[in-house]
């Protein structure tokens, strides 16, 4: 393996362990077990979606709605629970249900009549996000029972319940993606859709797939996030497809589809979890704070477009020879 | 006749491949030269180094008295090389005057003088002979006017060669013709073209010398009127025809493919047509013909509006490509690249996608079972790869065209579509090809092949079905098949 070859596997791998070191040098209380737990639960959230962006960007799609998709789902599992009185659990499925939905319509938009991702999703964003007001009136829904207060805010142990969802999500997440034959159909559909269904993929079937899973994924991240802030807020996980896209994208995952692994994305997760955690420590404010992201998801793209246009001038020589 | 551009032992190479083998060539001024070979040959890669699109890796260019190591884009539009590609550089939404002068508009300071662009169009098109409003949006164009548009953008930039890369591909009988005047036309302006085609009849109409290449090195430069198409032939494939095939002597069975009376699209009318089992049935036609729409409409791709398919005596109505892989057809598309492998990913998933849930339990992919479909195909192929989990997009096109057809075997059809099987692939590489489908009508598959060249069509197929404009205008048995022959039946100018 060449130097270049292994930066474009582990450099990602490489960039974490400098910013662990960074912060441990800079900082004091950086280090600790309870702080890496703590960055973990930070993530956790934001982990959770972004193996459903893996998903969609794979395929060469986008979805800006899942900040709106975490908010309707905390907002009407709230409302079921609170003004409904509805069993918590059969609340938080129905929620869950509603917004695996949505991700259902979102999908079908996009295949069936062939709308830009980045529109369709724009326009669910608003229109979902214009849902969960409606749902709560505007207000936020207080007066969840404690006793299931623990799916946002527990422990088993040392380790808090988010981290254990979300890792098990990754866990599934990745078992689908490797092992499993529709799991080759992301890769395939993303590589070029054409060749895709050429070879009897049904690539109308996985676009609507890839939404459903992702919007499936919103909903159980919802509730964590409901819980976590026990409430339900019409305003929660505002700009959260920010984060999500940066961590996929800065996980390896090219947004021109059929490229990255869902390891790479929890590495990715938690870069952005150690940058924001260890900035706050070093008492950065947050509008410098919103600087450093930004630019983190411009660098991460760029150094995708830049690696693609290298591979795009090795293919073009070698088509050079045809006719 | 003064010598204008010449080429001294120019090299390209690419990973496996030499394009271009110290090829040495003069080019007078005001000729038309033709560029004659195979595909693959080498033609395009020349074209490439005359525009600067690629560098050579040894060699030198001589334009005018001075020598060049390499062209760049900028440096042959300044010294007056333009290239007529088969896909044309316009932007479809402007009109034809702003095409013209795309990226060297006429201004008035800032401002784009449009009316004196306008009047300038008008009159390089009226110097052309061309009775064309130079306002008209492109996009509105038929192909033969937007080709015309490219040649005038060529010449308002005082072009001094003009290379055109199969300029009559796309063209009717009846534009052709208006071409032909138009390249005289250029040739009294003092332009010298260099012109590629694979049709040899017209090149006796139009050229005045011809240089043949083959498998990427030169083989000779002939005057038009001291040779013969024959010649040409035999310089061009360098064997004589027959060797080139493999031979087969299977049985040929029952009816395997019936397809009835098949209208689709703009193009495809009232199409019958019966493949046997053990057959090969080749289709030859120009492009555009509707042999890959035939295809396409029979792998259930696209869709037809009337007509009747029968599969082993059972009507099948295939709405996807699924469907169709499902009743047992395979269809390898003419661009490898776009439809034929998935460039990103590697071989062993290229080779299993199609019979990829043959290999999973309950879903879950067994990758022993996998690995073993893998390696058994890339031995039996031969195909040149350092490993199974190499990327596709690094191997050699022929290669490339290996792992779709190991795909294809893979999947257990029994009828095989080949449109352009072997296109842009190096002669080895097509023996073994040839060989393979030979293999599947040993088997007693069913075959299709679409091709454009002549000695392939007739070196492979049992029977020839030659379509023109939608319609089979004609069948040639193996025995009665020449290149004239098809030609004529594809050309329209004859009914059989």
């Amino acid at each position: 393996m060449n130097s270049k070859q292994f930066f474009r596997k582990y450099g990602i791998l490489v960039v974490l362990v400098l910013l662990i070191l960074f912060f441990s040098a800079m900082t004091s209380s950086f280090l600790s077990v309870q702080n890496l737990f703590n960055i973990l639960r930070q993530v956790s959230i934001t982990g959770i979606v972004a193996v459903g962006m893996t998903y969609v960007l794979l395929t060469g799609g986008l979805d800006l709605s899942v900040g709106s998709l975490l908010a309707v789902t905390g907002v009407t599992a709230s409302m079921l629970i609170v003004k409904q009185n509805v069993n918590p659990w059969v609340a938080m499925l129905a929620a869950i249900l509603f917004t695996t939905l949505l991700g259902v319509v979102t999908g079908l938009i996009i295949q069936k009549i062939d709308l830009p991702p980045m529109i369709a999703t724009l326009g669910m964003m608003t229109i979902v996000r214009g849902l969960s007001f409606i749902i709560t009136g505007g207000l936020p829904v207080y007066g969840l029972p404690a006793a299931f207060a623990m799916i946002g805010q527990g422990y088993v142990w040392v380790i808090p319940i988010p981290v254990i969802i979300m890792v098990i999500v990754f866990i599934v997440g990745a078992f689908v993606l490797n092992k499993t034959y529709f799991g080759r159909y992301f890769y395939a559909m993303g590589g070029n859709q054409e060749a895709a269904r050429l070879a009897g993929v049904n690539v109308n079937r996985i676009k609507v797939a890839t939404y459903t899973i992702n919007a499936f994924l919103c909903g159980i991240a919802g509730i964590i996030l409901m819980f976590r802030i026990n409430s339900g807020q019409p305003t929660a996980a505002t700009g959260m497809e920010m984060d999500v896209i940066t961590a996929t994208v800065l996980g390896g995952v090219s947004l021109s589809g059929g490229e990255g692994r869902i390891t790479g994305v929890l590495v990715g997760c938690i870069i952005m979890g150690v940058l924001s955690n260890g900035l706050i420590i070093m008492n950065v404010g947050e509008y410098y704070q919103m600087v450093v992201k930004g630019l983190v998801l411009v660098l991460a793209v760029s150094f995708d477009k830049i690696s693609q246009r290298n591979t795009m001038k090795n293919v073009s020589m070698k088509t050079v020879k045809a006719v | 006749m003064k010598e204008l551009l010449e080429l001294r032992s120019v090299r390209k190479l690419y990973p496996g491949v030499i394009a271009m083998n110290d090829i040495s060539l003069k080019i007078n001024q005001g000729e038309v030269h033709a560029l004659l070979g195979e595909n693959g040959a080498g033609k395009s890669t020349l074209i490439k180094v005359l525009a600067g699109a690629i560098e050579p890796n040894g060699g030198e260019i001589i334009f005018e008295g001075k020598s060049y190591s390499h062209m760049t884009p900028i440096l042959a539009q300044q010294l007056g090389i333009g290239v007529i590609y088969q896909e044309f550089n316009l932007v479809p939404s402007l009109s034809i005057s702003e095409n013209i002068f795309l990226g060297n508009e006429l201004r008035n300071g800032i401002l784009i003088n449009k009316k004196k662009m306008l009047q300038e169009s008008k009159d390089l098109l009226r110097s052309l002979e061309i009775d064309i409003d130079p306002s008209t949006i492109v996009r509105e164009l038929s192909v033969a006017f937007q080709q015309i548009v490219e040649i005038a953008k060529a010449v308002s930039r005082n072009v001094k060669v003009l290379i055109m890369d199969e300029p009559t591909a796309p063209l009717t009988n009846h534009e052709i013709e208006a071409m032909f005047k138009l390249v005289r036309k250029l040739v009294e302006k003092n332009v010298t073209i260099i012109y590629i085609s694979h049709r040899l009849e017209e090149l006796f109409e139009i050229a005045d010398r011809v240089t043949v290449l083959r498998d990427g090195a030169y083989i000779a430069t002939k005057n038009i009127n001291e040779t013969t198409k024959d010649e040409l032939v035999n310089l061009m494939v360098g064997r004589p025809l027959t060797e080139q095939y493999p031979k087969r002597d299977n049985p040929i069975g029952e009816v395997v493919l019936d397809v009835k009376n098949i209208y689709a699209g703009p193009i495809l009318k009232d199409v019958s047509f019966q493949v046997r089992a053990g057959e090969v049935v080749g289709f030859s036609g120009l492009i555009g013909a509707g042999r890959t729409e035939l295809m396409r409409v029979i792998f259930g791709a696209d869709a037809k509006t009337s007509g009747e398919i029968t599969l082993y005596g059972e009507k099948i109505n295939c709405t996807s490509p699924a469907d169709a892989i499902s009743k047992g057809i395979a269809l390898i598309p003419e661009d490898r690249k776009l439809q034929g492998v998935l460039l990103k990913m590697s071989v062993s998933n290229n080779i299993t996608l199609t019979s990829i849930r043959q290999l999973t339990k309950f879903s879950i992919l067994n990758n022993k079972r996998e690995m073993k479909v893998v390696s058994h195909f890339i031995n039996k192929l031969r195909i040149k790869t350092p490993g199974s989990q190499q990327l596709v997009k690094n191997l050699s096109g022929g290669n490339q065209q290996k792992v779709v057809l190991a795909k294809w075997l893979a999947s257990n059809c029994k009828v095989f579509l080949f449109d352009e099987p072997t296109r842009g692939i190096d002669v080895g590489a097509k023996f073994e090809i040839y060989q393979l489908i030979n293999e599947l009508v040993g088997q007693g598959s069913a075959v299709v092949i679409v091709s454009s060249e002549l000695p392939e069509i007739i070196g492979m197929s049992d029977r020839i079905l030659v379509m023109n404009d939608g319609c089979i205008v004609g069948e040639l048995s193996k025995g009665e098949c020449t290149q004239q022959k098809i030609m004529n039946l594809a050309s329209g100018r004859m009914v059989v």
